[in-house]
């Protein structure tokens, strides 16, 4: 028997399946919950949504807490954050990861408040380590890493004397490990108690877009940047794109000069990205968009300025005005492939 | 029917323009370089709440917690259309993370400031980045919270919110019955700039902090300046840890459960880099390096 509670994940529901984020995290809790020697357990909550706990088994998860209720049928901060508080309270686990999504920084934040526990927003790494304050030693405690001030710094946060151990996780960055079809584990219903006041909110419509670009599941990606010049400009990185087989991505000025749509950022406050190819094409290198993408196998920078950061973090690099180089390198392609 | 608005703001380190004046020569950022701002986003909530002043009525009250040079954006507060501002500052309370934050920003509200109809804060801080500290304030008021709140459509009689939500992906629409906490993202409105007969007026507001050296430069006592500046609505009401009843096992480093165990600087990884030239044989050897490295499948 550890002397840790387990290790737990909110499953996020999205549109009746589970979130990326959500198995995302499962990954990385499997190795947590390895390392302290403790069960993986994931919180689902909703209405029908006991189906789900096979995929969260599939996963890695050893226990699903099932909380389910009419009232939960749609997220509303009020309600998941009452029976989540609760049944954190009743069962305490050691550490409970959220992804960093929309629903995870609403929920996780009030949930945190009420157990008067620390929380740590938007983390890249999770780790299990030492911490050493005021001459004491505190062990396998979880090492939360993210970055802060705007990208410049990276951060290693602990909360050495509260529990559970929360953290919030952004979309993306860990890798989603193979399902294990068949695997089985258990199902703790876990009652629901709402009152009159989880009612305050209520959701009177909702709109979905689906993604119109899928860069998390791309072999390669040809990104632009501001240097591409205009909308117009924009249309080589179409070219080369369709050349390969790519798919599109851009940094934020680019997408903050309308040459595309906001779907395709990588970085920061876009997409996390790992391919095996990332063509940057006219993008400086700030940190926030080095964050989203320094991880992929093989770098491609293209840049007139010799000096931009980009090319601290690629494998490959031309230097020139991308829309010289471009055609080039499309024409190059075309008698290669 | 008039609101009674809270708006949350902090002055923050502008981590978006790292100019070369702030790099140091190992490549790393010399955080002490940089402006301090008001957070981009909480502009956009003090917009909000101005345009909900100028649609119903009411006031507009606007919150920080900071060292004492915070006063500047308070001042620049007033000089956008807020009707009074707030500081909170006590060094007891630095070091403090999101949750020692909101509790001595929920305490202010509690001793001072009820009952109220709305609070708005910016979606999250440019330098934390952590969106924590709005729905922490609301769990601790015990209101409910709207994330991530673009619009606010109408308040209907009985305090009833009809609020649009942007969460990327989707959008919602959602009914709220205040009080009621808003977090706010960029695409809210276009804040206003200064007003240029209030930037005359404010010019000589002066916080809690500032008293001591106007009383000496003015030869008066510091209780014969505070009252003359309150009586011009000038002057910056600062508040410490008593004045807001907090528990000091709450406030700052003791009230806050988070410790940074290391802080590393993000320097560039200095891969080997392969440079090509930019002409057709440069490009051509490229393509083949990427061909042979398998690259493309």
């Amino acid at each position: 028997m550890s002397q840790h509670g387990e290790v737990w994940v909110f499953a996020e529901v999205d549109a009746g399946r589970v979130a990326d984020v959500s198995l995302e995290l499962l990954g990385k809790g499997r190795e947590l919950a390895g390392i302290l020697g403790v069960k993986l357990g994931a919180a689902l909550l909703g209405t029908d949504v006991k189906p789900l706990a096979e995929r969260l088994f599939a996963h890695g998860a050893d226990v699903v807490y099932l909380g389910q209720d009419a009232r939960l049928a749609r997220y509303t901060t009020l309600p998941y954050a009452r029976v989540l508080t609760d049944l954190i309270r009743d069962k305490k686990p050691e550490i409970v990861l959220y992804g960093a999504s929309p629903q995870g920084r609403d929920l996780a934040p009030r949930v945190a408040s009420a157990l008067k526990t620390g929380l740590t927003a938007d983390c890249t790494d999770l780790q299990i380590g030492s911490y050493e304050s005021a001459g004491r030693l505190y062990q396998q405690k979880l090492l939360q890493v993210r970055p802060a001030w705007g990208g410049n710094i990276i951060a290693t946060i602990v909360s050495p004397d509260v529990l559970p151990e929360m953290a919030t996780v952004r979309e993306g960055v860990m890798h989603i490990p193979e399902p294990v079809e068949g695997r089985t584990g258990e199902i703790v219903e876990v009652p629901v108690k709402l009152d009159s006041e989880c009612d305050l909110v209520k959701v009177l419509e909702r709109h979905t877009q689906p993604r119109r670009v899928d860069l998390k599941a791309a072999q390669i990606i040809i990104s632009g940047g501001y240097g591409m010049g205009s909308k117009e400009g924009f249309a080589l990185i179409h070219e080369l794109a369709s050349t390969l087989g790519a798919a599109i991505g851009a940094s934020r000025a680019a997408v903050d000069a309308g040459f595309i749509h906001a779907d395709h950022q990588v970085g920061q406050t876009g997409t996390t990205v790992r391919p095996k190819l990332y063509v940057a094409c006219g993008i400086s290198g700030a940190v926030q968009h080095r964050a989203g993408m320094e991880e992929s196998a093989k770098i491609l920078a293209i840049n007139s300025d010799p000096e931009a950061p980009i090319f601290g973090v690629a494998h490959y690099g031309v230097v020139g005005d991308v829309r010289d180089v471009l055609p080039k390198l499309i024409k190059a392609l075309k008698g290669k492939l | 029917m008039p609101l009674r608005i809270i708006v949350l703001a902090k002055q923050v380190p502008d981590t978006k323009n790292v100019t070369g004046e702030v790099m140091k020569p190992d490549g790393t950022v010399n955080r002490n370089a940089l402006a301090a701002i008001f957070n981009p986003e909480d502009l956009n909530a003090l917009e909000m709440g101005l345009e909900l002043k100028e649609r119903y009525g009411g006031e507009v009250i606007v919150i920080t917690m900071g060292p004492p040079r915070a006063a500047d954006i308070l001042k620049d507060s007033l000089c956008r259309g807020a009707d009074r501002v707030i500081l909170l500052s006590d060094r007891r309370f630095a070091a403090s993370d999101t949750l020692a934050t909101s509790y001595t920003v929920a305490m202010a509200i509690q001793t001072h400031l009820m009952p109220y109809d709305m609070v708005i804060c910016g979606r999250q801080a440019i330098d934390g980045d952590t969106a924590q500290v709005g729905p922490q304030v609301a769990e601790k008021l015990g209101i409910c919270q709207v994330t991530f709140a673009d619009a606010v459509l109408e308040v209907a009689p009985g305090n009833r919110f009809r609020i649009r939500r942007d969460l990327g992906r989707a959008q919602e629409v959602v009914v709220a019955q205040g009080p009621v906490l808003l977090t706010v993202p960029k695409s809210a409105n276009s804040p206003r700039w200064p007003n240029a007969k209030l930037l005359l007026k404010y010019r000589r507001a002066r916080s809690g902090f500032e008293v001591e050296a106007e009383a000496k430069r003015q030869g008066l006592t510091v209780d014969q300046v505070v009252t003359d500046l309150r009586k011009k609505g000038l002057f910056i009401e600062t508040w410490g840890a008593e004045d807001i009843g907090a528990d000091l096992a709450r406030i700052g480093i003791s009230g806050s459960p988070t410790k940074v165990k290391k802080v590393e600087n993000v320097v560039l990884a200095g891969r080997d880099l392969k440079l090509y030239k930019n002409d057709d044989d440069g490009v051509r050897a490229l393509v083949s390096e990427l061909v042979e490295e398998r690259t493309f499948g």
